[in-house]
Formats: C-alpha cells, sequence, structure tokens
C-alpha cells in the first residue's frame, strides 16, 4: 500500500535525532563555523550517546551509514523499512542541526560506510569501534576516480601504498582511514582496491587542512603515503582483480553514500526553509498551500516554489534508501536523489538568504552559513554533472564510450 | 465593449459624456486580440484597423456565416455562440436529506512503500491497456476534433471509470474508497492522452463528489445513473465546475454567487474549463454562498443555463466550455455538502490531486518519447544522445518526473488514509505545474522542428502540460 510517510518505527529515531541537533549542534554550529581547524570536543559525549542508542539497536543501524546487501531479512516478501531509510532520516535531521558537525561525527565516517559496505565479517568484527576516514580523491583525479595514480603493490604478506589524496574529510580526527588504491594502473578499474590504513602508520602523513567555504567544522586534510605498509588483511573485500565485474565493487559504496548526501542537503535546506519561514510569518507573510501561489505575494510564492522542490528531493531520498532496504538495484534512484537533493539544497538555503535580505547575509543568523555548508553537497560524493552522467547513461542505456 | 453609465448627473452631460467615452473606447484597440489597454493608436493604425474591419465583414458575409439560428454543439474555433444547455434526463428524486453513505477511509500500517495494493495493480494493468491501445491512437484526432470519439468513452464506462471513486455499497466497484487508486488511474490514463484522459474521467468526478459530500437524497436521486442500475441508460455526461475566466482566479474567492432565495438558491456567473459542456446533464458549480464557498448540483435542463464552446490551448478532446448562469434557480436540496467551506476545500484539493496525476503522467509520456528519438536521432555522425547537452536534458525530465509522481502519491495516499492532505497537495501542484511545463517543453526542444510540427506528439504534450497550473476542477480523484 502506497505511503510516503516517515515510518511508524522510525519516528522515534528521527525525533530523538532532531531533539540531539536542536540542543548539541545547533547551540555549538556558530562557534566551530569561525573557529576552523579546532576540534568540537562536546561531539565525544555526542557520539558516546549515540554508541550508547545504536547498542540497544533501537537507531536501526542509523548514524554509521554503509548497508550490507547480505544481512539476512527477516520477513521475506514484506516491506521492509531499514537501516537506510532509518540512516538517511536521521542523517537529515542532524543536518538541519549542523551539516559540518555530522560530517565530523566520531566514529562515524565515510570510512565507515565503506568498511560496513565492503569488509568482510572478520574485518568487520576487528574494525569496530574505529573512526575511519575516506580518501579516494587525488589532485589530478577528482570525479574520473578510476584514474587515480596511488599504488598499492603486494609485498610478501603486506601491501605498499604511494600517492597522494586530498580532501579527505576527518582526514586529521580519524584514527584510520579507507584509501583507494590500484594494484596495477594497466589492469585499470577492476584493479583498484580500498584498504584501511591506521593513522599511526608511519608511512601515513597528514600534510595540511585546507580552508573552506563552507562545512568548515569538518576538517578536510591532505594526506600522503610514503612507502605506507599495510598488513594484506586490510584490503577491504577481495584481493582478486575481477576485470568482469569491474568497478562495481568499489562503487558500490557509492550506491549506499549518495543517498546519505541527499539528505544532508535535505537537512540543511530544512533548516533555511524553517527559519525563513518563521521571519517571514513574523514580517506578516503566511504561506497558503491552498491559494494558487500567483494570488499571493512574491515572497510567499517563492517559497511555495522552494519548499515544492525540496520535498521532490526528500522523497527521492527516501526512495533511493526504500530501494535499498528491501534489496532492490538502486544506483538510478540513489544518483537521481543526490542529483536532485543537490541542486535543490543550493537553490533553497541562498532563495533563503534572498529573502530574508541583508539579515539572511548577516553571520548574525545561520541562514548564510546554510548557503555557504549547502554548496559542497552538490560536489562531494558525485558532483550534479556525474550524477546526471549516471542517469542519463542508465536511462538511454549507453556506455561511458558513448556518453561521455 | 465596457460601456461607461454616469452617476446622478444632469442628463445632458452624462449622455455627452458617455458619447465620448464610447468613442474613446472604441478608438482604444486594449481588451481584444491579446492587446494589453494601454496599446493606443496613431492615425496610420486607426486607417489600418478601419479597412481590417470592413475586409473582416465582407469577408463573413460570403461565407454566410454568423446565422444565430444555427445551433452548433461544439465549435472548434471561439465565436461565441451560447446555446442551451443539454436537455437531460429526469433525475427521479428519491432518498432522505440526511447524510448520504460515506466511503470508509483506508488504515495504514505505517510502512513507507511505493507499492500500489493488488487491487490497484489489477485495474492499473487494465487502464494502461486502455491508454495504451485506445487513448494514445486516438488523441491526435481528438485534439483535432475537440472531441473524444464515442469508443473511447464507451470504453471507459466498460472500465468502470464513472464509478471509480464511488463506495461498493453505492455501486461502485472499489470496495474502499480510495484517492490514491483514482490518482494511478489519472497517471496511467494521462500517458495515453490527457485531453481523453480528461473527457472521460469527467463524469466519475462528479459521482465521486456525490459520493463524498451527497445526502441519502442526493446520492439516491444521482447515483444510479452513473453505477448503470438505472435500467442500461448510458452514464450521464457531468461536469465539475470551479474555474472562471478571470485573471488572477482564486477559487477560494469565487465571482459566482449564490444567494438564498426563499426554500432555494439564486446562482449567478460564469464557469470556465467546464468538460463536454454542451452535452453535461448535470453540473457541480462552485459558488460563494455568504460569503464561502459551497458546491450545488445544477441539472441541465435548468432555466437560464447556457453553455458555449471554449476551445483552449490544449487538452482540447475534452470538449472545454464556458457555462454561463443568470438567474438559474436551484432548490435546497441543490447544495451538496456543507456551507462552511469544508467540502468545496476538499474538492479544490482533489480536483487539483487529479491534475498532477495527470501532469505526472504525461510527463512520463514525454520522457518515454524522447528516450527514444534522442537514441534514435543522428546528428553530426552519432545519435544526438552522444551530446551531454541532449543527455542531461532527458536525466532531468527523469528527474522530476519521479519527483512529482512522488509529491503526488503522497499527497493521494494521505487523502485515502483520511489525513488532512492540503499541505502536500499544494506543493504537489506547485511542482507539476512548473516542472510539468519544463517537461513539455524540453520535449519540444529535443525533437527540434520536428517537435514544432504535428507528426509527433510533443508539441501536444507541451499544450497540455500548461493545463496543469490554471486548471481548478473539471477532475477529481
Amino acid at each position: 500500500m502506497i505511503n510516503l510517510e516517515t515510518p511508524r518505527k522510525h519516528a522515534g529515531l528521527v525525533d530523538q535525532a532532531h531533539q540531539l541537533a536542536m540542543n548539541m549542534l545547533r547551540p555549538i554550529s556558530r562557534k566551530y563555523d569561525r573557529a576552523e581547524h579546532t576540534y568540537p570536543k562536546e561531539l565525544d559525549m555526542l557520539a558516546a550517546l549515540i554508541d550508547g542508542v545504536s547498542e540497544t539497536g533501537a537507531t536501526g543501524g542509523a548514524g554509521a551509514g554503509g548497508v550490507r546487501r547480505d544481512d539476512p531479512g527477516g520477513d521475506s516478501g514484506r516491506v521492509r523499512n531499514g537501516a537506510n531509510l532509518a540512516s538517511v532520516l536521521s542523517v537529515a535531521e542532524m543536518c538541519w542541526g549542523d551539516t559540518a558537525l555530522l560530517l565530523s561525527m566520531p566514529r562515524q565516517g565515510l570510512g565507515n560506510s565503506a568498511i560496513a559496505s565492503v569488509a568482510n565479517e572478520e574485518q568487520l568484527e576487528r574494525y569496530k569501534g574505529t573512526w575511519a576516514a575516506m580518501a579516494i580523491t587525488e589532485p589530478g583525479t577528482g570525479s574520473d576516480s578510476a584514474n587515480i595514480t596511488t599504488t598499492a603493490v603486494k609485498d610478501g604478506d603486506e601491501y605498499v601504498i604511494n600517492g597522494e589524496k586530498i580532501y579527505v574529510t576527518s582526514g586529521e580526527r580519524a584514527d584510520s582511514v579507507v584509501v583507494w588504491a590500484t594494484l596495477d594502473k594497466d589492469l585499470g578499474r577492476a584493479a583498484i582496491k580500498s584498504f584501511l590504513v591506521r593513522k599511526d602508520n608511519p608511512g601515513l602523513k597528514v600534510e595540511r587542512l585546507e580552508h573552506k567555504l563552507g562545512i568548515r567544522a569538518s576538517d578536510t586534510a591532505v594526506i600522503t603515503f610514503n612507502d605506507c605498509r599495510v598488513p594484506a588483511e586490510d584490503l577491504l573485500g577481495s584481493p582478486e582483480i575481477d576485470v568482469k565485474s569491474g568497478f562495481a565493487g568499489a562503487m558500490a559504496t557509492f550506491d549506499n553514500t549518495r543517498p546519505l548526501v541527499a539528505a544532508m542537503a535535505v537537512g540543511c535546506a530544512r533548516a533555511s526553509l524553517d527559519l525563513t519561514r518563521d521571519l517571514l510569518e513574523q514580517a506578516g507573510v503566511v504561506v497558503d498551500y491552498d491559494r494558487p501561489a500567483q494570488a499571493q505575494s512574491a515572497a510567499a510564492a517563492t517559497f511555495l516554489r522552494l519548499e515544492a522542490d525540496w520535498e521532490g528531493a526528500k522523497l527521492l531520498m527516501m526512495q533511493a534508501a526504500w530501494m535499498a532496504d528491501n534489496r532492490l538495484p538502486n544506483s538510478l534512484e540513489a544518483s537521481m536523489a543526490k542529483a536532485k537533493a543537490g541542486r535543490v539544497g543550493s537553490d533553497v538555503t541562498l532563495s533563503c538568504v534572498q529573502l530574508c535580505g541583508t539579515l539572511g547575509y548577516s553571520e548574525a543568523e545561520l541562514l548564510e552559513k546554510w548557503a555557504r555548508d549547502s554548496k559542497i553537497l552538490d560536489i562531494f560524493e558525485g558532483t550534479q554533472q556525474i550524477q546526471q552522467l549516471i542517469v542519463a547513461r542508465r536511462l538511454l542505456g549507453l556506455t561511458s564510450s558513448e556518453l561521455k | 465593449m465596457t460601456g461607461t453609465t454616469g452617476g446622478p448627473l444632469a442628463k445632458g452631460v452624462t449622455q455627452s459624456y458617455s458619447f465620448v467615452m464610447s468613442l474613446m473606447n472604441s478608438l482604444r484597440p486594449g481588451g481584444r486580440h491579446g492587446l494589453s489597454s494601454r496599446e493606443t493608436r496613431d492615425p496610420i493604425g486607426l486607417a489600418v484597423a478601419a479597412v481590417n474591419r470592413l475586409a473582416q465583414s465582407e469577408i463573413i458575409d460570403r461565407v454566410g456565416l454568423r446565422r444565430q439560428t444555427e445551433q452548433v454543439v461544439y465549435s472548434t474555433t471561439r465565436n461565441g455562440f451560447r446555446v442551451a444547455t443539454a436537455a437531460g434526463r429526469q433525475f427521479a428524486r428519491a432518498g432522505r436529506r440526511t447524510a448520504g453513505a460515506r466511503p470508509a477511509t483506508a488504515a495504514s500500517r505505517g510502512v513507507f512503500d511505493l507499492t500500489p495494493t493488488d487491487d490497484e495493480s489489477m485495474l492499473l494493468e487494465v487502464v494502461r491497456e486502455l491508454a495504451d491501445e485506445l487513448l494514445r491512437p486516438a488523441a491526435a484526432a481528438a485534439d483535432e476534433a475537440c472531441a473524444a470519439p464515442e469508443e473511447v468513452l464507451a470504453a471507459a464506462g466498460d472500465v468502470g471509470l464513472p464509478v471509480l471513486g464511488v463506495p461498493e455499497e453505492l455501486g461502485g466497484i472499489m470496495e474502499e474508497r480510495s484517492a490514491m487508486a483514482g490518482t494511478l488511474v489519472a497517471e496511467a490514463l494521462a500517458h495515453g492522452d490527457m485531453g481523453l484522459a480528461v473527457a472521460t474521467l469527467a463524469p466519475g468526478s462528479v459521482a465521486t463528489a456525490i459520493g463524498l459530500w451527497g445526502t441519502e437524497a442526493q446520492q439516491q436521486t444521482y447515483l444510479s445513473a452513473f453505477t448503470g442500475s438505472d435500467d442500461g441508460a448510458a452514464v450521464p455526461v457531468a461536469a465539475l465546475t470551479i474555474a472562471e475566466p478571470t485573471v488572477l482566479f482564486d477559487p477560494f474567492a469565487l465571482a459566482t454567487t449564490a444567494l438564498r432565495d426563499g426554500d432555494g438558491f439564486v446562482i449567478d456567473g460564469v464557469k470556465s474549463a467546464v468538460v463536454r459542456g454542451a452535452e453535461a446533464e448535470l453540473f457541480v458549480v462552485a459558488a460563494m454562498l455568504d460569503g464561502t464557498p459551497a458546491l450545488f448540483l445544477v441539472e441541465s435542463g435548468t432555466e437560464g443555463l447556457e453553455v458555449e464552446p471554449d476551445p483552449s490551448m490544449g487538452v482540447r478532446a475534452a470538449s472545454l466550455s464556458r457555462l454561463h448562469l443568470s438567474g438559474v434557480r436551484v432548490g435546497a436540496d441543490a447544495l451538496l455538502g456543507d456551507t462552511d467551506g469544508v467540502a468545496h476545500a476538499e474538492c479544490v484539493r482533489l480536483s487539483r490531486l487529479a491534475w498532477c496525476a495527470l501532469a505526472v503522467g504525461t510527463g512520463q509520456a514525454v520522457l518515454d518519447y524522447v528516450k527514444d528519438y534522442v537514441n534514435g536521432r543522428e546528428a553530426f555522425g552519432e545519435p544526438i544522445s552522444h551530446r551531454q547537452s541532449v543527455a542531461f536534458m532527458v536525466a532531468d525530465i527523469a528527474i522530476e518526473v519521479q519527483a512529482m509522481r512522488l509529491l503526488t502519491w503522497k499527497a493521494a495516499s494521505r487523502a485515502t488514509r483520511g489525513q488532512d492532505f492540503a499541505r502536500e497537495v499544494g506543493l504537489a501542484r506547485q511542482l507539476c505545474s512548473e516542472k510539468g511545463m519544463r517537461i513539455g517543453l524540453d520535449g519540444v526542444q529535443l525533437l527540434g522542428g520536428h517537435g514544432f510540427v504535428k507528426e509527433h506528439p510533443v508539441e501536444r504534450w507541451y499544450r497540455d502540460l500548461r493545463a496543469v497550473g490554471v486548471m481548478e476542477g473539471a477532475v477529481l480523484v
């Protein structure tokens, strides 16, 4: 039966996340936007709190992201609302609080998503409790991640990693990094594997931290690997180079993380909408859902347009997560959600600044911050243009050599 | 032309003033031919206008048009002819004036789910076949003729569209009243053709309205005609009329009024977007009663009703018309639903929901069509789909049509469960009218010159998709 409401079983989780976001993230939101690169110590307590809640299973696996397609489904044949939906909903709530702080949440890194998605059972157990950052992008390789130059060479029962990675979220604060490296550049994308590297590995060095437009509370590091030796058992997934399945393994992570980034944009944009609606109401502009937009004030009409777009992004996000919960292939829908949420996030947050004038532009409110934070969400984990490529190729049945 | 009547001034002054004003008005070009009232004519313009008027009258005389006696049922061009509404059948009064049966709302187990129920899936299978095999092939000719072919209307009746929203105990086919089922059906029909979807859904919309808000008497008087328990007589043509031909139209501030008169009401006003108005036997008319919008059942034989063809940009197969109501007297039993605006507001929302569903169906039709076209059409030695500027446009259509669908489904599922859906349908309408039009626009653009000619359906979809943001009433789920 068609129903697009927040699932009843996740309602408590969403409320909880909302309260956390409101009472722990918002009060320190501006502080760490200003104090870029300062560790938000308040998050340690929050992380402990989240760990505690996760232990009870009450979160349905929310937060840590990452999804295992092979976990046993209980009631087969029945529609499931599981960890994916729980994750996107709680991430959206947390980003309503503060996107940068959500990204800085201890033990909730993108590397943790990768581990959860591709690690084997033994590794899962061994990496329990680690805080893993994700290192994919290189100075010369952004969206074409199949083209990375960081190498991993087998030497006995170790791999030796060499290369430079940039834009590593939580790269300084995390205690491990999931690194993409190629076993054999000539074998193309099939030879790309991910490795878990401990931060105390002497071959790993955090070179510097970036100064950014937004999500300034989140540290973004440049990390170099110099003859960095990791045990062979820290290669995530299968060490075989399977030319047929190719890149699919590594890219599968994105099917899981893209809805999460969509969730970040949905949450961040809703913060702007909520505050703007309130400020407009104080100024006497009330948005009426019944009266035609063109018969209302321009501000109300704009708001309606923004909210409708936002709702579309949110529902696409929920659809992608719901499909994952029900083991339906969702690459297309994950990219659609990311594309829509990414652009809507920018449009909503920037338009809300416009609607609120210098009040919105000023640091006196958080609207200007959200308009800066939202931009990265249309870039990382695949830019708007990459999502469109993925969607178009799938729809039109074109290969990457046909539609470049 | 707007005449000017003077106030309580001296008679001579009034006369000379009104003479000057009427001369001024005849010299002013505005208000006709798409000209703004701020346009003025210079001497050359005046001369050209005079010659043009003369030329027109000669043509008209030569072909012998403008015979007031000519009783056309529907004209594909606007000519200002009004005719009396259809004679219509006698709906025999029955039942008591207590609240009628109310369709049950569906329970939910609180699970996010995008899967239609088994009943909905079965229904959809039938409707999709109807859309693919009857509506789509008939669409171009119906658009041209401004009329739905008989076999399409008959097939829609056979499938049970007129009673889709009527609960089983009143002779309908679905166990539970379901705005969701109606939404899925409207979407599927519009994938065939929006104009024909509107034509086939219109009578059922009136039946649904009576099922939702009618008294027991109204349900017994009218619904049997729709459910076919009326001795095999054809299902009546019926029209739900809310829209009015004014700028910035707001369905909650209508110009049409109902004044209390003795035991009944007198209704005055003009309604637009009236589906198959000339044939309709029963109208639901929205009018202000004591400053609050309300709904009234008006039978076509009632005195003071006139209908005029109003062919529009698109949705032409629905034979859009204007309904003129001058001093139309109806009884106390004509009031459909309450007088505090609740039924009317729900009616407006359910109608918008139907239009959203139609936009989704037509948007999907555009997507399916352009996908094949851009893969097949070659330029510079390869399919144009190999170009990002083309492929990304297709990707965006897919993304937005899915967003439109999800918003529409959310509103529909809330309505089905009896939850408030004002916000959801407001947002769905916003998205469907904006993105729907964008999809229509890009659909034509992707075909280039081929999109502009009637060989391909995209130009019709372009015209149809403009309807979504302007329509009120006509259909309802």
